[in-house]
């Protein structure tokens, strides 16, 4: 995908339709690399569609979209975990490392594991975990590859106050190293490090 | 690593990874051998003494094929549960690997069903000769390679239960003629060879057209 020089993604009177029913209205934006774009709106104003749409699970009825870097650059968290259920936390952090040509991939998952307070569960089942304990795990997964592009949809969804204070360093971490799309009802949580805002109606 | 050679990592660590799951969940391979098994029994309590042997090789087929749908039915399950496809679809992998390695797996439970069904089916009905099991086989890879592409689409359905026996049975006649006929006719090898060409004319096109089945 190509987009204009120092941007990360262009997107210009973006439409998306199921059917007759119109999910995403004619939206245009742009982030720079390592910007932060809070995307915040009124529930089914499009949040998730837009999302969808950014990392390639779905694609634009009208409008264009470019999206910089290739698919290994990317890293995503969205309503659902992408998990398997029946793995452990490590074996699906080991499959999709993997998959993601991820070096010294056994490593990496464990020092995720570690940070995100999952290591004395990583022999344990998806299936077994909490929904908060889930979301860290997805956020594993979409941290494994060192992606350049992070899209989070409502990550704090489901996460006690110490998975959210945790995800709050994290995201304080990525601000300035990676361009980052971030959806929220809570968009005060993390305004102060949103370099950019789109607000769907 | 070369690029085949990581093609092939990827689709070994996706079979794997079904093949686990299946030893942890049992919920997959028990069905499909008590499936085949009480069907076959049903069929041999339920047609008269000195059934013809060619008719009997209809109700083999009939077993099998119905057995796969069981299998296939469950395939993508995993992957639904959780949005695991999502996950797949995103990574950087050749996506065809994902079908794949999902038809590999898939073949592995059905071949372990058959390896129940066909003594079964010498015990209560006729012999079996080495071309009826080639037969059976190159039948298997096609049912697979076809039925998981068709399982796939199918499960991004809503109505999945219905769909994939309406799509899969049409497309699966074929591998019945060619069965049967490795198993009756005297020129048994002309159906092996109708059966190789299916088996690669279907895994060419399911291989190919796997990435606009699960992409929009």
């Amino acid at each position: 995908m190509t987009t204009a020089p120092g941007h990360a993604i262009v997107g210009e009177s973006v439409e998306k339709r199921y059917g007759r029913k119109r999910a995403l209205r004619g939206v245009s934006f742009t982030l720079p690399r390592q910007g932060f774009l809070l995307v915040t709106g009124p529930n089914g104003s499009g949040k998730t569609t837009l999302l969808r749409l950014l990392v390639g699970l779905a694609v634009p009825t009208k409008g264009n979209l470019s999206v910089e870097g290739e698919r290994s650059a990317l890293g995503y968290v969205g309503h659902e975990p992408l998990l398997y259920r029946e793995l452990t936390a490590f074996e699906n952090l080991d499959l999709f490392g993997r998959l993601y040509r991820v070096p010294e991939r056994r490593e990496r998952s464990g020092m995720l594991l570690e940070r995100f307070g999952l290591w004395e569960v990583r022999a344990d089942r998806v299936s077994t975990f909490s929904r908060g304990m889930t979301q860290r795990l997805a956020l594993c997964r979409a941290l494994l590859h060192d992606p350049a592009l992070v899209v989070l949809d409502e990550p704090f969804t489901a996460l006690d106050e110490d998975g959210s204070a945790l995800l709050d360093r994290e995201l304080a971490a990525m601000s300035g190293e990676r361009t980052v799309v971030l959806s929220t009802h809570d968009p005060g949580r993390v305004a102060s490090l949103a370099t950019h805002r789109l607000v769907l109606a | 690593m070369s690029g085949i050679a990581l093609y092939a990592t990827d689709v070994i660590a996706l079979a794997r990874k079904d093949l686990r799951l299946e030893l942890r969940a049992r919920d997959t391979l028990p069905a499909m051998l008590l499936f085949v098994l009480s069907t076959l029994a049903v069929f041999h309590f339920a047609l008269p003494a000195g059934t013809d042997r060619d008719a009997a090789y209809g109700l083999l087929w009939i077993a099998i094929i119905f057995t796969a749908l069981l299998g296939l039915a469950r395939a993508w399950a995993p992957e639904r549960e959780g949005g695991a496809l999502d996950g797949l679809v995103l990574a950087p992998c050749d996506r065809s690997a994902i079908w794949l390695g999902k038809s590999l797996a898939t073949l592995a439970f059905l071949g372990a069903a058959e390896l129940v069904a066909v003594p079964a089916f010498a015990l209560f009905f006729a012999p079996v000769d080495l071309v009826a099991v080639a037969g059976v086989a190159l039948a298997s890879i096609g049912i697979c390679a076809v039925g998981s592409l068709l399982a796939a689409m199918a499960a991004a359905s809503r109505g999945r239960e219905v769909i994939l026996p309406l799509l899969f049975l049409p497309l699966a006649i074929p591998l019945v003629v060619g069965g049967v006929g490795a198993g009756i006719s005297p020129n048994g090898a002309t159906y092996l060879s109708f059966l190789g060409l299916y088996d690669l004319v279907f895994a060419i096109l399911a291989w190919a057209t796997f990435e606009y089945v699960v992409t929009e």
